[in-house]
């Protein structure tokens, strides 16, 4: 056995301006290596078929390419490294105060100018879009991606009830999104419900849920309860595929009937909104208005989730994700506590379901998959649990980010017309997760606000706030 | 009675496929107590490097014996898919140990997602089949009925394989001062580290156990149901981590037997039940044993200390 | 003889055994109302254990934890879930590590001990949500009732702090406090004098003898420090490897040999007889 190894190479590294290119440059090599031994084969042959024979297509070119990136970035890697223990070994005077840092915290500095600024952005998003682009028509694009990201801050806001703030790990959030969404469109199709009845409907159906999968799982801790919610939610998922007489299966429901304004139809009729206000007719009037609809319903999300936390049933949430033996010594029920995190979150998921749902006119299983809760799950985490307005970056991030891929048309130019960079999207994803929890483990907001105050605020370092363990 | 003896047969075979994968999951939530998520599809990546393998042998190299051709690619799937799993706990857990609890996890999902997508990005998005392996039947018996209960070489070799490794491996575990080390860790980190353990070699060791067992079942899912595509890591690797938790999350000898009782459950309910609903059954399976019996059939009860 | 006479806490045949070990054996002892009971024996001696089973951590495997009220009726704390034992039976508690919620300011500590009461004025969420009922009167009230607890603990002038940020010796106090937020009858510390300096440890004598005369609170405590237990406590019980082997005033407990024995140790020839007097 040799030495034990609980110091980390960074203590161990001398410190010098000039950093060691032979060793940086072994390192590298090393690094090459292993990618070379990742690549075969599943980077260095390619199976195609051909009719019922699968054939290998050699790729060694992509592989030395893959492995020459891994090379340059390790080095790039120990560069930055070396500069930047450079610079930390260099005494500075803010130095001794890193660890008591007097200076206003990520977190008031992103309440003081953040909020406002994402609150005004976000109110005047389709304007700007109709201005920037020129017109209704073109800005399409731009409100369905501001549709999509809200939704996900509203899903992750909704989460953020259960998981930020409770600390129960749920992996099967999207099965409330899936009830919701099915809510509205089995009560829209054979009912002939309206939309404004179908949403209280389908938060009750959802919190319903969220009640009954809650209840026997919610003593269960850590990873165990996580995987539950995860098997929970594939067999919502799979109940919908097989249940083909209620759901119509995998083939999902279509022609779901589009919302109203309060009525009136976005169609291009008499009746119609555009020729009750007196515009013209566009199709785009619908979309703005999904857009508007999804803002009001996630700041009524925010809203609700704030005034939570200074209601004792918030408090008490958080003193669960703190300490969950110490809130049953002071007479506070855990299970009945966690029972109405897991069912209010449910609840806002049930929300945004019946807002996809009348938002794509169409619901099947394959909306409603693991990879969803992850997502939203990664924007809770990302965001810093907890913090509402981290949850929102984190949705931007996440969702939007994904997006410039589709903008990187440019690459085609050096991969060839073949390459299309939209199909590495959930690629990238994956590692964006890993470079992200690596980088920020705590979230990009992981101060917490007190919820009640005597005298002056303070945020609260995210290293006390624990993480809970259910 | 004969479809009773063959779903015996074919229950036991998969069985031991979630039995091989159950023990990565179930050793490194011994080690550092937590799902490695990525293990489902670490299994699926070793399933690919065994099928590409197996083409290069059999197409490029020109061997005609399957029984060699199958000997290698074991050796070189279980060789390249530790390096896998070396690779993964190095990069993606590792710099997260000690850390929010809920990072690794975290983590350990977005490997998950990345590796399901590279094989899908690298290899197409479609099923791939293999040539045809090992076709042979030994007919046990013939029913009244004309139903034959039949034992393919296919079903020995899994078997068969999956004892030796699991000796080997048990042997591993037991005898060495790898595995005195591992269990070292498991009790207290710390402490082990104090002792001149060297945790993190420990830790890694066990990656690359658990993802060589995992390698193992892919190559004997590819010859035994013969195709394999990008997404067959989830639903294996949930079944294997339910096989953990019902042997007894920690427990060895428990993930073999959780293994065998999932594989018996799901094919017997194919058979006698629906199809359809055989992972709502698993799953469903997951969530009872979980809520009812959380320390499994082999596991220590966890004490709640105040 | 306060505990025989007017008993707050009745523990009858108390046993836990957890799979061969038997952590408490066969305990009875009462505790009196307004006294300060101490509970002391050394490490191992299951002194936690029995504070788990009266709060309702642990399900006793045999015997009766009642408490008396002041009215006079009874409530058999081992048949309450966990929870109510606080909320219900008036029992509060501290740990022998310190469990705070570290992330919460002192202040939002002292409101989730007035959880229950809260939960009721802001109608079990629904009225407070909207804004209505008189919630905001409770919370303004609540805020009072921990504005006294941390002028009483003096850490009032941290009350915007996160628990976590305290030394030792605040949390512990701090700890107390919030134990003291739910109004409790009883109120069961476990080691609250461990790691303290002499001057906090004085200070802390201070602060339980206030509680008890200016609330009426029951204290059950669980301490080693002797200086400690002989200046403050009305009545000792000492529990050796599970097994009570003295109950009195302190004065005879201190010279109990059973006690000096337990403590001291004693040599080896000894045990034996020292055993067969226990009836070990
Ligand atoms: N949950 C538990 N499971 C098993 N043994 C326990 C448990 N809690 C306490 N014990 C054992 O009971 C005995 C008494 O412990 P404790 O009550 O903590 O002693 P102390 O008097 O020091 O507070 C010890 O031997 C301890 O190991
Ligand atoms: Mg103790």
């Amino acid at each position: 056995m040799t030495a034990p190894s609980i110091t980390t190479t960074a203590q161990t590294q001398t410190v010098s301006r000039s950093f060691d290119l032979a060793a940086a440059f072994k390192d590298a090599a090393k690094t090459a290596l292993i990618m070379l031994g990742l690549s075969i084969p599943i980077l260095a042959y390619k199976t195609d078929q051909s009719g019922a024979d699968l054939f290998l297509t050699p790729r060694w070119g992509l592989v030395a390419i893959v492995c020459a990136i891994v090379f340059g970035l390790r080095l790039l890697i120990h560069a930055f490294t070396a500069s930047r223990s450079y610079a930390r070994a260099t005494p500075s005077p803010r130095q001794a105060t890193e660890l008591v840092d007097a200076s206003p915290s990520a977190f008031q500095k992103a309440s003081r100018f953040g909020i406002p600024f994402f609150l005004g952005v976000a109110l005047a998003f389709p304007f700007l879009v109709y201005l920037i682009q020129g017109g209704l028509t073109e800005s399409r694009y731009w409100v369905d991606l501001g549709i999509l990201i809200l939704t996900y801050v509203m899903l992750g806001w909704g989460l953020n009830i259960v998981v930020g703030l409770a600390g129960l790990l749920d992996l099967g959030y999207v099965a409330f999104y899936a009830v919701g969404a099915y809510t509205y469109a089995l009560l829209s199709t054979t009912f002939g419900l309206s939309f404004w009845i179908c949403l209280p409907l389908a938060g009750i159906l959802a919190a319903f849920w969220g009640m009954i999968l809650g209840f026997p799982v919610l003593r269960l801790r850590g990873d165990y309860l996580a995987i539950v919610t995860l098997a929970f939610g594939e067999i919502i998922r799979l109940v919908l595929i097989n249940w083909v007489d209620l759901t119509n299966g995998g083939a999902g429901i279509s022609s779901i009937p589009r919302a109203t304004f309060f009525g009136i139809p976005f169609t291009a009729g008499e009746d119609g909104f555009a020729a009750t206000f007196g515009l013209e007719f566009n199709g785009m009037h619908r979309m703005i208005f999904f857009y508007y609809l999804i803002l009001a319903l996630a700041l009524l999300t925010n809203f609700v989730t704030m005034r939570l936390r200074k209601l004792p049933v918030g408090r008490a949430w958080e003193a669960l994700r703190e300490d969950e033996i110490a809130c049953r010594s002071l007479g506070i029920n855990t299970t009945n506590t966690k029972l109405t995190a897991f069912s209010i979150g449910a609840m806002f998921g049930g929300f945004a379901g019946s807002f996809f749902a009348v938002r794509q006119g169409f619901v099947s299983p394959e909306s409603f998959n693991f990879l969803e809760s992850a997502i939203i799950l990664a924007i809770v985490v990302l965001g810093g649990m907890g913090s509402q307005i981290g949850v929102a970056i984190a949705a931007i991030v996440l969702v939007g980010g994904p997006e410039i891929l589709r903008n990187l048309t440019f690459l085609q130019a050096i991969f060839g017309s073949g390459f299309d960079p939209n199909e590495y999207r959930l690629l990238l994803f994956g590692v964006g997760m890993v470079a992200m929890m690596v980088w920020r483990p705590r979230g990009l907001i992981s101060e917490r606000e007190p919820s009640v105050i005597l005298k002056e605020r303070k945020a609260i370092s995210g290293s006390l706030v624990k993480e809970g363990h259910g | 009675m004969e479809i009773f003896v063959q779903q015996l047969i074919n229950g036991l075979t998969l069985g031991s496929i979630y039995g091989l994968i159950a023990i990565g999951y179930t050793m490194v939530f011994g080690i550092i107590g937590m799902v490695n998520f990525a293990h489902g599809d670490v299994f699926m990546l070793s399933a690919f490097i065994s099928l590409i393998f197996f083409l290069i042998l059999t197409t490029w190299l020109g061997i005609s014996s399957v029984a060699v051709a199958l000997l290698i690619v074991l050796v070189i799937a279980m060789v390249l898919t530790s390096l896998w799993g070396w690779a993964i706990e190095r990069i993606a857990y590792r710099p997260l140990r000690g850390s929010f609890r809920l990072a690794p996890l975290i983590s350990a999902i977005g490997v998950s997602i990345f590796l399901s997508n590279f094989v899908q990005v690298a290899q197409g998005a479609r099923n791939k089949p293999t040539p045809p392996m090992v076709q042979d039947v030994i007919v046990l018996f013939q029913g009244a009925s004309g139903y034959n209960v039949a034992l393919s070489y296919k079903q020995v070799i899994i078997m068969a394989v999956t004892a030796v490794l699991l000796t080997i491996f048990w042997y591993l575990v037991q005898k060495t001062s790898l595995g005195r080390a591992q269990r070292a860790c498991e009790q207290d980190r710390k402490m082990a580290a104090l002792l001149g353990i060297n945790v993190d070699r420990t830790i890694s060791l066990t990656f690359v156990i658990g993802a060589a067992l995992a390698s193992v079942a892919g190559t004997m899912y590819l010859l035994y149901y013969g195709v394999v595509s990008f997404n067959d890591g989830f639903v294996p690797g949930v079944k294997a981590f339910t096989a953990a938790v019902l042997g007894g999350i920690g427990s060895l000898p428990g993930a073999v037997l959780g293994g065998l009782i999932i594989g018996l459950i799901e094919t017997f309910w194919s058979a006698y039940f629906s199809i359809e609903y055989k992972d709502v059954a698993a799953f469903s399976i997951l969530a009872i044993v979980l809520i009812f019996m959380p320390s499994g059939i082999l596991g220590r009860p966890e004490v709640e200390k105040v | 003889m306060r505990w025989l006479q007017d008993p707050i806490l009745d523990v009858q045949h108390l046993t836990m055994r957890f799979g061969g070990l038997v952590a408490v054996n066969d305990l009875s002892f009462k505790a009196g109302r307004g006294d300060i009971t101490a509970l002391i024996g050394p490490n191992g001696a299951g002194k936690t254990t029995v504070f788990n089973c009266i709060t309702g951590f642990y399900k006793p495997t045999e015997g009766m934890v009642a408490l008396r009220k002041p009215d006079g009726s009874h409530l058999l704390l081992e048949r309450l879930p966990g929870y109510d034992i606080n909320w219900k039976g008036k029992v509060a508690r501290t740990f022998q590590n310190i469990r705070l919620f570290s992330g919460m300011t002192l202040l939002e500590n002292l409101l989730v001990a007035q959880h229950n009461p809260l939960m009721i004025s802001s109608g079990f969420t629904f009225l407070g949500v909207l804004g209505i009922g008189g919630y905001r009167k409770a919370e303004k009230e609540a805020i009072e009732k921990a504005k006294f607890w941390l002028e009483k603990t003096r850490l009032i002038d941290r009350a915007d702090e996160p628990a976590g940020d305290l030394p030792y010796g605040d949390q512990r106090r701090l700890e107390i406090a919030r134990a003291m937020c739910t109004d409790p009858l009883l109120l069961c510390l476990d080691e609250p004098a461990a790691g303290l300096n002499p001057r906090e440890s004085l200070e802390l004598n201070e602060l339980l003898l206030s509680i008890r005369r200016d609330h009426g609170t029951s204290i059950l405590l669980i301490e080693h420090d002797m200086s400690v237990v002989m200046q403050i406590s009305d009545h000792v019980v000492v529990l050796d490897y599970g097994t009570k082997i003295s109950d009195g005033a302190p004065a005879e407990v201190r010279d109990d040999p059973k006690v000096i024995a337990a403590y001291l140790g004693v040599p080896d020839e000894e045990v034996e007889q020292v055993e067969a007097e226990i009836g070990a």
